[in-house]
């Protein structure tokens, strides 16, 4: 299987501060990845540096085999890879619509005027929010501005899609379905990168997890082999809660 | 857009017809209304579409100015010297707005207010060209008559708004526009969902500052003579921002709106209150930011990140 | 030692500058607000102290004194009662304002001062001092140390007293602030009284040494844009770099480029920081 995105060796300082240090990670095609870790990890960075908001500061960044570690963010945007934002904030002053008709445009390379609004509605209607196509997205409760974001990531005609804590805020239900949603992109053929704190979407989303602890990978594998990884408990998860889902997966 | 499209080409002819009613007095008032409609609308390019809070105005109508009076200094004609001031305005807009468009908020605001400053004092040191402090004489158009004359430049201006306007039309109703008003409602979203951020506002400024130059060669070929504290006179600037305030931000009809209001009170006041010409021009900007309601409501729902505290 | 001199005078000059600027960097700094009325205010200040001396023979630095707390009150009333209603809006509408206050001030300026420029010139004149050398003229010496003496008070009044490091305080965390306790918008009118406070006193040192008139006040405004971005906002440290920067920068460019010259040197300087450096010389925003 080869990998659409690949990280070697990379790097990023702020200052003094080395924010990610020496990350080598491959991402598969068609997989759903899992990026753990504890608070100030070093997880947002990784996504950003993939993006091009912050370039690295040594290492590469590989996607479909091509070196975009100097690209900037719209660059790496049209080429496909798109990503959701922890505190979401659409373009307030615009209405759901636009929104979405935006990255149509910018990064989907849709026409201006009705191709992008066909698509735009297309899109809000997969993602549950075709009712409220024409009202300003400022007037949008937390878990539609999620659901916002996943339509507008989608519009993008992303090859890769990073979800980074796209279930803060959410209630269980709101998670379920978003779940249900992340479920129903990958399916599509979208490769998914996710960042989560919630260890139960990432156990029954994932087919390969990351983890990361002071910038640096700990360890990657299967979820029943991070679960188990010494490193990993002693870093993030905590032995008993391993012990409990050792004990209930048999 | 057609509707847009449909309402303007009624004002406009109205508007083509003043000539034929109005006297001398009302021609010159319309020639200054539809040069203001020039800045304004220019103004709402960056200002308004993109918003970035732009001073820049005052100097790219110097600087227009300048080049269209040198040019017809060196015996060009007026047409040729304003289509090479807006040349000019656009190439200088384009330098200016990749240097100065990566600063944000009061820095851009300072620096695009300060080179104005930077290019009146350069006009006035460079006196073998330009004349320096003593102004520069234009040559006087060859023409049947004053109203006649008056009638040339009412027409020169009008064309000239005819044309920002249908590049504000354009530009509203495209993915130009669609880009700038994305990166005026969050610039770091804009880019990470596929928008050239440098490019577009670059395209914005420079928008902004060719039909001003163009303007400001109309004007001084229609005055005779210009000194640089005349034609880089920052209330140029400011009064163009405050006429878009006036009439709504962002909008297609809005700086037209704004700057015939702004100046039929102008006017009104300057006629009776020569004096306190410039404090009761004070005032009036005063009054339309603390109390306008319309232009300043549009304004904080497009920029976003109102969050009144105190 | 010519260069010696030029130095001297540009440190005195520089001295002078940063007066100006603290209270302007202070108002930026804390409120985000671009005051264009702070020039006006040291010309106000500077013909308060012009018609104090020539008309009842009160020296500019009692004038001092009082322009203190006269412009404390008005810079304080001003916000209270019209720029903290836009406080919290764009750039643009904040600049806009201060512009229109200022033409108004400045048109009233002309109405009851005439735009004629006046000197004030202390009788009997004060002479020069010698320090090898250099030559300084005692006035502008005066005028530096006090100037200095201000811009060591408000320091003081930022570090030291209780409404200084409320302002500190806003001007880190505005929200922060507030949940402890903090009446911003007392804080708000009590920095723009005093960045007000600092224009109109340096009035009557700057009158001494420059003649004024009523549409001098963007001269001072731009020295005061240059200082800021020099050394940075909000700090007084900062603007007294600045200003020592400038008054140098000033200094040789009037010696090398004619004096004609030194505004354009100063706004070029202005905007090659800006490109370069928006942070200021000392590379951090400074807190005190």
């Amino acid at each position: 299987m080869s990998a659409l995105l690949e990280l070697e060796g990379v790097t990023r300082r702020f200052g003094g501060l080395r924010a990610v240090s020496n990350v080598t990670l491959a991402v598969p095609v068609g997989e759903v990845v899992g990026l753990i870790g504890p608070n100030g990890a070093g997880k947002t960075t990784l996504v950003n540096v993939i993006t091009g908001v912050h370039p690295a500061s040594e290492g590469t960044v590989r996607f479909a085999g091509a070196d975009i570690t100097r690209l900037k963010p719209y660059q790496a945007a049209r080429r496909g890879i798109a990503r959701t934002f922890q505190i979401v904030q659409p373009f307030s002053g615009l209405t759901v619509l636009e929104n979405v008709a935006a990255a149509a445009m910018f990064a989907g390379g849709a026409a201006y005027g009705d191709a992008a609004n066909h698509e735009a509605m297309q899109h809000l209607r997969f993602v549950g929010l075709g009712e409220v196509a024409n009202k300003s997205a400022a007037s949008l409760t937390l878990a539609m501005r999620k659901r916002l974001e996943f339509a507008k990531g989608l519009a993008m005609r992303p090859k890769l899609l990073l979800l980074d804590e796209v279930n803060a805020g959410l209630n269980l239900n709101e998670v379920e379905a978003a779940l249900e949603l992340i479920r129903a992109i990958a399916a599509r053929g979208v490769t998914v990168l996710i960042i989560e704190h919630l260890m139960k979407v990432v156990l029954s989303l994932c087919s390969r997890i990351v983890v990361l602890h002071h910038g640096e990978l700990i360890a990657a594998g299967t979820p029943q082999a991070i679960i188990e990884d010494p490193r990993v408990i002693e870093a993030y998860l905590g032995r008993r809660y391993s012990k409990a889902q050792a004990g209930s997966n048999g | 857009m057609k509707r847009d499209a449909t309402g303007a080409a009624v004002l406009f002819a109205l508007v083509a017809l003043l000539p034929l009613a109005g006297d001398a007095y009302w021609m010159r008032l319309g020639t200054i209304v539809l040069m203001y409609g020039v800045l304004a609308m220019s103004w709402n390019f960056i200002g308004g579409m993109a918003g970035y809070p732009s001073f820049a105005v005052a100097a790219f109508f110097g600087l227009g100015a300048y080049t269209g009076a040198v040019a017809q200094k060196f015996g060009l004609p007026m047409g040729v010297a304003w289509a090479g001031a807006g040349l000019m305005a656009m190439i200088f807009a384009a330098l200016l707005g990749l240097a100065l468009l990566r600063l944000r908020g009061h820095y851009f605001a300072i620096a695009s207010l300060v080179v104005a400053e930077v290019l009146r004092e350069l006009v006035n040191a460079a006196t073998d060209l330009t004349g320096g402090g003593m102004g520069l004489n234009l040559p006087i158009p060859a023409m049947a008559s004053i109203d006649a004359q008056a009638r040339f430049f009412f027409y020169a201006m009008f064309g000239l708004a005819a044309l920002t306007f249908a590049a504000t039309l354009v530009t509203t109703y495209s993915k130009l526009g669609f880009g700038l008003r994305c990166i005026q409602q969050n610039e770091a979203a804009a880019d990470m969902l596929g928008v050239d951020t440098t490019f577009y506002k670059v395209s914005g400024f420079v928008l902004s500052g060719v039909f001003v130059g163009m303007a400001g060669a109309v004007y001084a070929s229609w005055v005779h003579y210009i000194e640089p504290p005349d034609v880089f006179d920052v209330l140029f600037s400011v009064k163009a921002i405050v006429m878009v305030l006036l009439g709504g931000v962002g909008s297609v009809f809005g700086p037209l709106i704004g700057a015939a209001l702004f100046l039929g009170l102008e006017e009104l006041v300057w006629r009776n209150y020569l004096e306190v010409h410039t404090g009761v021009l004070g005032l009036m900007i005063v009054v339309l930011v603390l109390f306008l309601p319309k232009g300043l409501l549009s304004l904080s729902r497009r920029f976003g990140r109102w969050r009144p505290l105190a | 030692m010519l260069y010696l001199q030029i130095l001297a005078n540009g440190l005195v000059l520089g001295g002078l500058y940063a007066c100006i600027a603290s209270g302007f960097s202070l108002v930026w700094g804390v409120l985000n607000v671009i005051n264009i009325l702070h020039g006006s205010f040291i010309v106000l200040g500077g013909y308060l102290a012009y018609f104090a001396y020539v008309n009842a023979g009160i020296h500019p630095f009692l004038s001092i004194l009082i322009a203190i707390p006269a412009f404390f009150a008005i810079g304080y009333a001003l916000q209270r009662l019209m720029i903290n209603r836009i406080i919290a809006a764009p750039v643009l509408l904040t600049l806009t304002l201060t512009f229109g206050l200022d033409l108004m001030l400045s048109n009233g300026m002309i109405l009851a001062f005439t735009a004629d420029f006046r000197k004030l010139v202390l009788e009997p004149p004060l002479g020069t001092l010698a320090f090898g050398a250099v030559v300084l003229p005692i006035d502008r010496l005066a005028a530096m140390l006090l100037a200095l003496a201000l811009t060591g008070m408000l320091y003081l009044i930022l570090s030291r007293s209780r409404i200084g490091r409320a302002i500190v305080a806003v001007r880190m965390d505005r929200e922060a602030a507030a949940l402890m306790g903090v009446d911003v918008k007392r804080i708000y009118a009590a920095t723009f009284g005093l960045g007000a406070m600092m224009a109109g006193a340096s009035g009557p040192l700057l009158v001494m040494i420059f003649p004024i008139s009523p549409l001098g006040g963007p001269a001072y405004l731009g020295k005061a844009f240059v200082i800021c971005v020099l050394g940075g906002l909000g700090s007084v440290p900062g603007a007294m770099i600045g200003g020592l920067v400038l008054g140098v920068v000033e200094s040789f460019g009037s010696l090398w480029f004619g004096p004609e010259h030194a505004i354009t040197l100063s706004f070029s300087l202005l905007i090659l920081m800006l490109l370069f450096r928006p942070h200021g010389l000392l590379g951090r925003k400074g807190y005190e």
